[in-house]
Order: structure tokens, then C-alpha cells, then sequence
């Protein structure tokens, strides 16, 4: 796992990490490779791409949408590993794909994570994959190609399970800001701070991402006061829809999370 | 052999829970609550208290003397389609009600495909004065109209799923992100023997009374509690499921499911998962899933709304996997037809998914001597609109 670029970065000890999540094959089919170089032109620390599928129940409207967008456009995972393979050739910005199960199983479990590998991807986000059948049918598979898991936990977690998850997790947790499917949201709760609170004075062994709602520098920054960083996706798929130049787009919306002004 | 559910939550190779993190703590603490209030007299005595007094059960096992004539065989009707709400979705719904309250639950949600089990949950929240909301593909809010104001009329809230093809697995999708987003004070009732563990072991209990009154009527009527066959139609599978239940192993019985093959198997348009599915994952279980090769679901067709799903139960798919269960399928046409006969031998118009299963009467070799029990689901009031476009009668 040493030379894993998430490893790396998660044992650099830098904050305010800032992590972009996008759809595969969003807007347009072959956008997945521009839009990586773009994330990491304008310094995001990493980014995890998402595998469409049809049924995507933990996401919300927007990345609904974009997912739906991409499966007609005709993005397959097949043809997403050959994109990030693409990628890596001119990028070296740690990569994580984050979907949901199924195609990964019909893929084939130890054939995708060999191929995943060996086209430059450092870890997988799969939202409908539990721990206890990580643990028990995927974990050998994973380590055998020097894939990270990541998992999630939300407020509802319960302070025992946290410490599990914790305990298994290799790169980092993902601690989901709401009891919420994912989508932007203007500002956190006094509840939410609260949870923020409660996670940091947990002193985790791994370094936490927060994600779920965060769309501007105000929710970036506050993110950043309680863990090592934040991942921002539904807010930047609304860019992505709505832009007519995304190499222009990109670093401004980059910026302005990360300095609260684009440039 | 078992044809249980494990310790772990599957059904051979299938089942398990595959759920957001987001769910866990909800969909455990089902797993931990579920048997203890299932195996709690004083909930049995509720639970019956209610089946008996506002279900209507027992439902009658009826002897069809012209459809036996018609199809050679001593066909039986177990008449579900005379509970209350008009289909054996009820019994499901009155048990999880009660298991909600003990739970300390104030708000229900539920996914609807043809209306039946949005109206039998839109009832019980009714009857126990709870909040309600209910998850309806717009297809089939437009297709169902009926049912859609039944809910209504009801107190429940509809509400439209707009994603997808917009029927039964986007109603179910959306109910999810309900329940993942309103984790703490809403129960989601689940309409079939689907979804994580323990959902599927869960609906099937409740619905075993059906193959529990079979057992005791058959016993009445021809001296032995067994017949040779059971067939009921499968979508997700409830009421087969209850109709196999007490059965399963007893391989005396032969089990028959009739998938729906919509407009053929080689059509595109089909929703037989057991003919044109592979093991897969989705709402919440590792299941037999209409799916293309990258993984992604496929849109299933039917023209009964409620076994217009892309997958089917995991305990389904294990009787599948170990040849417990044979399974069949009927075309919309076969089940139309099907659907008219009965109306014309029996005068009892069934719901067009019941149709699927006495259809299969057509496609099995009996001796005369069968004792052959349907499971008739539900009562056609709400497709006549379908009868009548169909148009053959």
C-alpha cells in the first residue's frame, strides 16, 4: 500500500483537504479525463468518480440525474476503467471510484479490482457494500491489489460501530454530514456541528472526509475545523451542467471552495 | 436442505443486507426486535385479533367444481381476494404495523406498485391513527387511478417517483432515500419478501398464515392437510411465499411460480426474472436481477402492475436455485385469458396477477385425481380499466 497516492496523502498530514466527486461519462461521454486534469489543475486533492447505475438509492436529485445522463450517453464500467486509465497517463492525482455494487459484481469482483489497479485507481467508495461482507468476501482481494475501501458513517451511527469501521478502514473514514441521500445544501445545523463535534473528540485513528451537502467555502471551511477535509459533488455536478467552458469553470468553482472567491 | 433463512440473513446463496450505512442502524434494529415481538404471545394475539376481526380470515379454501371440470385436476381456490383491501397484501401490512408501534414508531412509508399494498398500508395507518406516505411510480399512479384516490380517500399522502421508468422499482428507490433521510421516527413497510434482512424472512412469517389455513381447510375437505400442488404468482413473492410457507418441506407438494413474460420471454418485454435473470444486488439484497451485462437494471414490462419488477425475493431465487420451486411463466395474453375463464366458470373476476397463476393450470400435466391449491391474491375490481381495453370477454 506504500506507493497507494491515497496512502500518500492521507500520511502527508495536510488539512483542508479538499476532495471532488463526479459522475463518469458526465456531461458528455469522454469528458471523465478532461475533467480529472482540470480537478487537479485547480488543486483538488483528490477525486472520486462515480460509476452510473441505474438505481442509485443513496444519491439525491442531481447526481440522479447525471447518472441517468451518462448510462445514455453510453458509459459502461468497462469503458470507465479505460477512461481512467486515460487519466492516469497525464495525471497523478489520487483517484477513487464510488458507485454501488452490482455492476462491480457482474464486472466480476477480483477481475475489476485487478483491472481498477493496474488502470491507476488507489481506492473504491461501493455505498451498498456493508462491512461485515467486505470483510468476509472482498477485503483479500482488495488488499491483493492495493485498494483502499472506504466506508461511511452518518449521524445515526452508533459510537461502537464507528470505532469498528475505524478500525478496519485503511485510508480514510467518509462521515456523511446529514441523515441525508446526497445533494448541496446551503449551510450545516447547529445538529450537524454537534456531530462534527462528537466525531472529532472520538480521536479516530483515521483521518475523516466529510461529505453529504457541502456546496460553498462557508461549508468547505466548517468541514475543515472537524476533519481533514471535505468532498464536494452534487454542487459541482450543478456546474458541470450548467457550464459552456469547463476548463474555465473548474478552477473558479475550485477556488472559490477553497478561498471563498474565484479567480 | 433448509429453505429458511440463516443466522446470517440468506437463503442459500442469496439474501443478506446490502444497505447504505446511512440504513444500518434502522434495518438492525429490525434484526434484532423482529423475532422477539414475532414469538411474543401477546403480539400473536393482537396480530390474530386483527386477521380474524377486520382482515376477514380464515379466507376461504373454495372447491371450483367447473374450472375442475375444465382443467382435469380438483382445483382449489384459496381466496385471499376476499380479505379486506381486496388481496392478501394485508396481512403483511397488519403485521408490520404492529411491529412499527412496539418499535416506538410515529410515520410509515411505503412503495407501491399496482396500489394494493399502498392501500393495504394506507388502511392499517389508518385504523392505528399513523402518518402515511406512500411511494407510487407515476406509470402507475396513471394506470391505477383508482387505487391512487382508495389511499387518498385513506389519509395517505401519494407521491409521485419521477426517476426511472417511473413504476414499482422507482417507487421502491425512492422510498429508500425517504427512510435514509427520515432514519430515526418512520418504519418503511416493504410490500414483498424483499429488500435486507430481515425484511424477506419478516413479510414471509406474516404472510404464512395463508399456507397455515390451507393446511387446516385441506384437512377438513379431503382428510389429508396436503395437497399435491401449490401455484401462485411471483413478482417479489409475498403471497407465494405464504402460500409455500408450512410446505416447503414437504416435498409431497409440488411448489409452482408463474413469473409474468409480459409480451414473451424473447420480447425485451418481460418481467419472468427466473427465465432472464442473473444473481445481482438491489434494494438491499443479493437476488436473481433482470440486468444487462454491465450490471444495470433493466426496465421490466408487464400488464400487471404488480408483478412489474426486475427481480425477485432471495428466498425465491434460492427455491429457484435448488428446484424446490418450478417455475413458469404467462404471457399478458395467457393470463387475460385465464383471467375471463375464471369470471366465466366460477363468477369471480381475479386480479390480473392471480391471472398469471391460473394460468399455469393451461401449461402443468394433472391426474384427475390433484389436488391442486391456487392462491388466488386479489380480486380484479381494480383492473377492470385493463379488462376492458384488453377487450376479449
Amino acid at each position: 500500500m506504500e506507493s497507494n497516492r491515497l496512502t500518500k496523502l492521507f500520511s502527508s498530514g495536510r488539512k483542508n483537504l479538499l476532495s471532488v466527486f463526479y459522475t463518469a461519462g458526465y456531461p458528455r461521454l469522454n469528458d471523465t479525463v478532461r475533467i480529472g486534469k482540470a480537478l487537479e489543475q485547480s488543486g483538488a486533492d483528490f477525486v472520486e468518480i462515480g460509476i452510473p447505475f441505474s438505481d442509485p438509492v443513496a444519491d439525491g436529485p442531481t447526481i440522479q440525474a447525471s447518472n441517468k445522463v451518462a448510462l445514455d450517453n453510453g458509459i459502461n464500467l468497462h469503458l470507465l476503467v479505460e477512461q481512467v486509465a486515460e487519466l492516469r497517463k497525464i495525471s497523478e492525482i489520487p483517484i477513487i471510484l464510488m458507485g454501488y455494487l452490482n455492476p462491480v459484481v457482474q464486472y466480476g469482483v477480483e477481475a475489476f479490482c485487478e483491472d481498477a489497479a493496474a488502470a491507476g485507481v488507489d481506492g473504491l467508495i461501493l455505498a451498498d457494500m456493508p462491512l461485515e461482507e467486505f470483510m468476509t468476501e472482498y477485503k483479500p482481494v482488495f488488499d491483493k491489489h492495493s485498494l483502499h475501501n472506504t466506508f461511511l458513517i452518518s449521524p445515526t451511527t452508533s459510537e461502537e460501530r464507528i470505532r469498528r469501521i475505524d478500525d478496519v478502514s485503511t485510508a480514510f473514514v467518509y462521515a456523511v454530514a446529514a441523515s441525508s441521500t446526497t445533494g448541496a445544501k446551503e449551510r450545516f445545523t447547529d445538529e450537524q456541528i454537534a456531530y462534527f463535534q462528537r466525531l472529532k473528540a472520538l480521536n479516530m485513528k483515521n483521518p475523516v472526509m466529510i461529505g453529504f451537502g457541502i456546496a460553498n467555502n462557508s461549508s468547505f471551511s466548517q468541514a475543515c475545523e472537524y476533519g481533514a477535509g471535505a468532498v464536494v459533488g452534487s454542487a459541482f455536478i450543478n456546474v458541470l451542467r450548467e457550464s459552456k467552458d469547463i476548463e474555465q469553470d473548474i478552477p473558479r468553482f475550485v477556488n472559490s471552495l477553497k478561498n471563498g472567491k474565484a479567480v | 436442505m433448509t429453505y429458511q433463512v440463516d443466522e446470517r440473513g440468506y437463503y442459500g446463496k442469496f439474501g443478506g443486507a446490502y444497505i447504505p450505512e446511512m440504513l444500518y442502524p434502522n434495518v438492525e434494529e429490525l434484526r434484532t426486535h423482529y423475532l422477539d415481538i414475532w414469538n411474543d404471545p401477546k403480539f400473536q394475539e393482537e396480530f390474530r385479533a386483527l386477521l380474524r376481526d377486520y382482515v376477514g380470515r380464515p379466507t376461504p379454501l373454495y372447491y371450483a367444481r367447473r374450472l375442475s371440470e375444465a382443467v382435469g385436476a380438483q382445483v382449489y381456490l384459496k381466496r385471499e381476494d376476499l380479505c379486506h383491501t381486496g388481496a392478501h397484501k394485508v396481512n403483511n401490512t397488519i403485521g408490520q404495523i404492529l411491529l412499527a408501534r412496539r418499535l416506538g414508531k410515529e410515520k410509515i412509508i411505503a412503495e407501491t406498485g399496482a396500489g394494493q399494498h399502498g392501500v393495504a398500508t394506507a388502511t392499517v395507518c389508518a385504523l392505528m391513527g399513523m402518518e402515511c406516505i406512500v411511494y407510487m411510480g407515476k406509470v402507475d399512479m396513471e394506470r391505477q387511478r383508482p387505487n391512487v384516490e382508495r389511499m387518498r380517500i385513506l389519509g395517505a399522502t401519494v407521491v409521485p417517483a419521477l426517476s426511472g421508468n417511473m413504476t414499482l422499482k422507482d417507487a421502491t428507490n425512492e422510498a429508500m432515500r425517504h427512510w435514509i433521510n427520515h432514519p430515526t421516527d418512520t418504519h418503511y413497510i416493504i410490500g414483498s419478501v424483499v429488500g435486507p434482512h430481515p425484511y424477506p424472512d419478516m413479510v414471509a412469517r406474516f404472510q404464512s398464515v395463508i399456507s397455515e389455513e390451507i393446511k387446516m381447510q385441506l384437512e377438513q375437505a379431503i382428510g389429508r392437510p396436503h395437497p399435491d400442488w401449490v401455484i401462485a404468482c411471483v413478482g417479489g413473492g409475498s403471497n407465494a411465499a405464504g402460500a409455500y410457507y408450512h410446505y416447503l418441506d414437504d416435498v409431497r407438494v409440488k411448489l409452482v411460480g408463474v413469473e409474468a413474460a409480459g409480451h414473451g420471454l424473447d420480447s425485451g418485454e418481460s418481467a419472468a426474472t427466473t427465465a432472464l435473470g442473473r444473481p445481482g444486488v438491489l434494494h438491499g439484497s443479493k437476488t436473481l436481477l433482470m440486468q444487462t451485462d454491465d450490471g444495470q437494471v433493466i426496465e421490466p414490462y408487464s400488464i400487471s402492475a404488480g408483478l412489474d419488477y426486475p427481480g425477485i425475493g432471495p428466498m425465491h431465487a434460492h427455491l429457484f436455485d435448488t428446484g424446490r420451486v418450478q417455475f413458469v411463466s404467462a404471457t399478458d395474453d395467457e393470463a387475460m385469458g385465464a383471467g375471463i375463464r375464471l369470471s366465466r366458470l366460477e363468477g369471480i373476476i381475479p386480479a390480473i396477477e392471480s391471472a398469471h397463476a391460473l394460468a399455469a393450470l393451461n401449461k402443468l400435466k394433472f391426474s384427475k385425481r390433484d389436488v391442486v391449491v391456487v392462491n388466488l391474491s386479489g380480486r380484479g375490481d381494480k383492473d377492470l380499466e385493463t379488462y376492458i381495453r384488453w377487450g376479449k370477454y
